[in-house]
């Protein structure tokens, strides 16, 4: 067995794919758009918040030593809260990924891999 | 109070020598590279394809992929360097741990799933997917190599802290013995096991670290009542400074500095998702679904260690006090063995140090085997021989390449024993995101992307990034430099992400926008179906 048998398989069969047609086909223009519409806003507003906190950390040294329980400061919390939004985001993300893009997807990609094995059972015939 | 301060005495003058039982470190460290061994032996028997070989048949799970992404991330760096860093320098060492978990968002929602639905092997496939394979092909695996050499830099470094402070070897020799095993053993891990060898030595050592960790720090918090508040209050009775609560101890000194730490922070937060041997990850697994799923695995197990590391570096701090470990060999990276030998004796100093070394071998081994595989798939099988190697050449030559790459590790990591390795490993991801990321972000989602345009970016990324370290005052014009003597540091940033991150991006645009040609569409479109729909992904092999 080669190096490249394993890719060679999937990709004759899958050679013919008219794969402009597909791009602009409403069912993935739908997909990308769900897709991109979800990542970007929510990366950005990560981003934001934590570039929020590494600058409050480098020029807010007073507020962000202001305790709140016992020793424990608002640093110390905030760093926190980073931690567990990077939990939510991941979780949310999830959900939204297995509820709204994974059934879009499969549709679009079943399609596909049908009509290429209807089209190469056809030449298949016509040998 | 003073019980606290004996004992923290006593640890320093036994840090001094070498606690706990250097025979006792060696044989708990021989058990766990036996254990590991047989596995690594058992796992490689199918190991013939170049599938198998770099990417272990894509046939683990999302969640043993997690472990193992998890064992690869939490490397020396973040277990030795943070703790170390937040013993000694208090809240900004806690810092690190935000920003390289944060990281993993934009590797979650940008990268992981597209990558596994375009790509192969390497990084390289999925770079130059739609564009101009040979020289993208090149400038993408030279990429990978600096930042790989890198990583492997800090790695190595935190090697020889650890030998010397485990192992009673002071002397720079008998550092560069131990060095050397070290390297040696990787090198046999990576040659006979291939990426499943390594992924399960990945995830054994994962399940150890973050044990070991949690028993540490429900035992520091017992001390302390289980009260975080009280805990905080220890560090400062016996740091005598209560600074190490706030941020800004180490990077609040100056306005450079503070310049210096968004510098590091921008760093942080873009590098994971374009380090070449975490994104290498993503093809061990058979579906774009289960690399989300190993993606959240990660993130979950990264997250829970690095609150870990902050109990633990107060913990260090509170018991120990941040000037016995600065004066300990191995200097900062020490303080979380000395920490294990405070709670526990020799008998926790060894299971942590063995530990400690197996972190730095698991994460070696990866580092290893993307740099083999980025130099026999993309330079020697895509480039030299354009696509067709002669069967079994390219697994042939990724073997070879192993043992090149672990004897440059060898004697890289014998010359930069000593710099604290969560710093080093900062500065990887500081090249990893300069040279990387815009590429990746840009082939990915901008349809008008060319050729031009990621050459520009990854050789300005990578380019600009190695300039500002090679003036900066990490390699000249200060006591703590690499070359101490000399003085051409005219860079005042410690960290070259804020000039050269934004800088890579720029050119990728430029370069795009002032480029005449265009890459063919068909190839945009079939890139673009095929990240989202998962359509003629590579499938698992079948044995």
């Amino acid at each position: 067995m080669g190096n490249d048998a394993l890719s060679a398989d999937t990709s004759t069969a899958l050679a013919d794919v008219d794969y402009p047609a597909i791009q602009q086909s409403p069912e993935f223009q739908t997909l990308r758009r769900t897709h991109r519409g979800f990542v970007f806003p929510v990366l950005a507003a990560c981003l934001v918040w934590y570039f929020a906190y590494v600058l409050l950390a480098s020029y807010a040294h007073d507020f962000m030593s202001t305790p709140v329980f016992g020793s424990i400061n608002i640093a110390m919390l905030l760093g926190l809260a980073q931690v567990v939004t990077t939990f939510a985001v991941t979780t949310w993300y999830v959900h939204f990924a297995n509820k709204r893009l994974d059934p879009l997807a499969t549709e679009i990609r079943e399609g596909i891999e049908a009509d290429a094995a209807a089209a190469s059972e056809t030449e298949g015939a016509n040998r | 109070m003073t019980q606290i301060q004996t004992h923290t005495h006593l640890a320093a003058e036994a840090a001094a020598a070498s606690p706990g039982e250097p025979w006792l470190n060696i044989t708990i460290f021989g058990a766990f590279v036996a254990i590991t061994l047989i596995i690594v032996f058992r796992a490689s028997r199918n190991n013939k394809t170049a599938s198998d070989y770099y990417a272990a048949g894509r046939s683990f799970t999302g969640g043993q992929n997690g472990a193992a992404i998890a064992g690869d991330y939490l490397s020396a760096a973040s277990f030795l360097g943070i703790v170390g860093a937040i013993a000694v320098t208090g809240y900004d060492g806690f810092l690190y741990s935000i920003g390289f978990l944060v990281a993993w968002l934009v590797a979650l929602l940008l990268v992981a799933e597209l990558l596994r639905n375009t790509g192969r092997f390497t990084m390289a496939d999925v770079l130059s997917f739609r564009l101009k394979q040979r020289p993208v092909r090149i400038a993408a695996a030279t990429t990978t190599l600096v930042v790989c050499f890198f990583y492997l830099l800090a790695q190595m470094a935190g090697a020889g802290g650890l030998v010397s402070l485990l192992l009673g070897i002071g002397d720079k020799l008998g550092q560069a013995v131990v060095i050397t095993v070290v390297g040696a053993l990787m090198i046999l891990y990576v040659l006979i096991g291939g990426m499943k060898g390594t992924t399960w030595v990945q995830i054994i050592k994962a399940g150890l670290l973050i044990a070991g960790a949690a028993v540490m720090t429900v035992w520091v918090l017992a001390i302390n009542g289980f009260s975080f508040s009280t805990l905080l209050d220890n560090a400062v009775a016996t740091a005598g400074n209560p600074a190490i609560l706030d941020p800004g101890l180490k990077y609040g000194v100056s306005e450079v500095a503070k310049l210096d730490f968004l510098s590091l922070g921008l760093a942080l937060v873009l590098g994971t998702a374009a380090l070449p041997h975490v994104l290498m990850r993503f093809y061990t697994v058979p579906t774009a679904k289960e690399a989300r799923k190993s993606v959240v695995w990660a993130i979950w197990l990264i997250g829970i260690f690095y609150v870990f590391t902050l109990v633990l570096g107060y913990g260090a701090a509170a018991l120990i006090g941040p000037e016995a470990i600065a004066a300990a060999p191995g200097g900062a990276n020490s303080a979380a063995p000395l920490l294990a030998f405070e709670l526990g004796g020799p008998v926790l100093l060894g299971l942590i140090a063995a530990i400690a070394f197996a972190t730095i071998l698991a994460v070696v081994a990866g580092l290893t085997i993307t740099a083999a595989a980025s130099f026999a798939h993309d330079i020697y099988a895509s480039v030299v021989k354009k696509g067709k190697p002669a069967p079994g050449a390219e697994v042939k030559v990724a073997r070879r390449t192993v043992v090149v790459i672990g004897i440059i590790a060898i004697i890289g990591g014998i010359g930069a024993n000593g710099q604290n390795v969560a710093f080093l490993v900062a500065l990887a991801f500081a090249v990893a995101a300069s040279a990387n990321l815009p590429t990746i972000v840009y082939s990915l989602f901008w349809k008008r992307f060319t050729t031009q345009g990621a050459l520009w970016s990854m050789y300005g990324g990578l380019g600009s990034a190695i300039v500002l370290i090679a003036l900066s005052p990490v390699v000249s014009g200060t006591p703590t430099s690499m070359i101490p003597g000399a003085d051409f540091d005219i860079v005042p940033l410690s960290n070259p992400g804020i000039i050269s991150i934004p800088l890579a991006f720029f050119l990728g645009w430029l370069g795009t926008v002032l480029d005449k040609g265009t890459e063919d569409p068909l190839k945009q479109s079939e890139m673009e179906v095929r990240s989202l729909t998962g359509v003629g992904a590579e499938k698992a092999v079948q044995h």
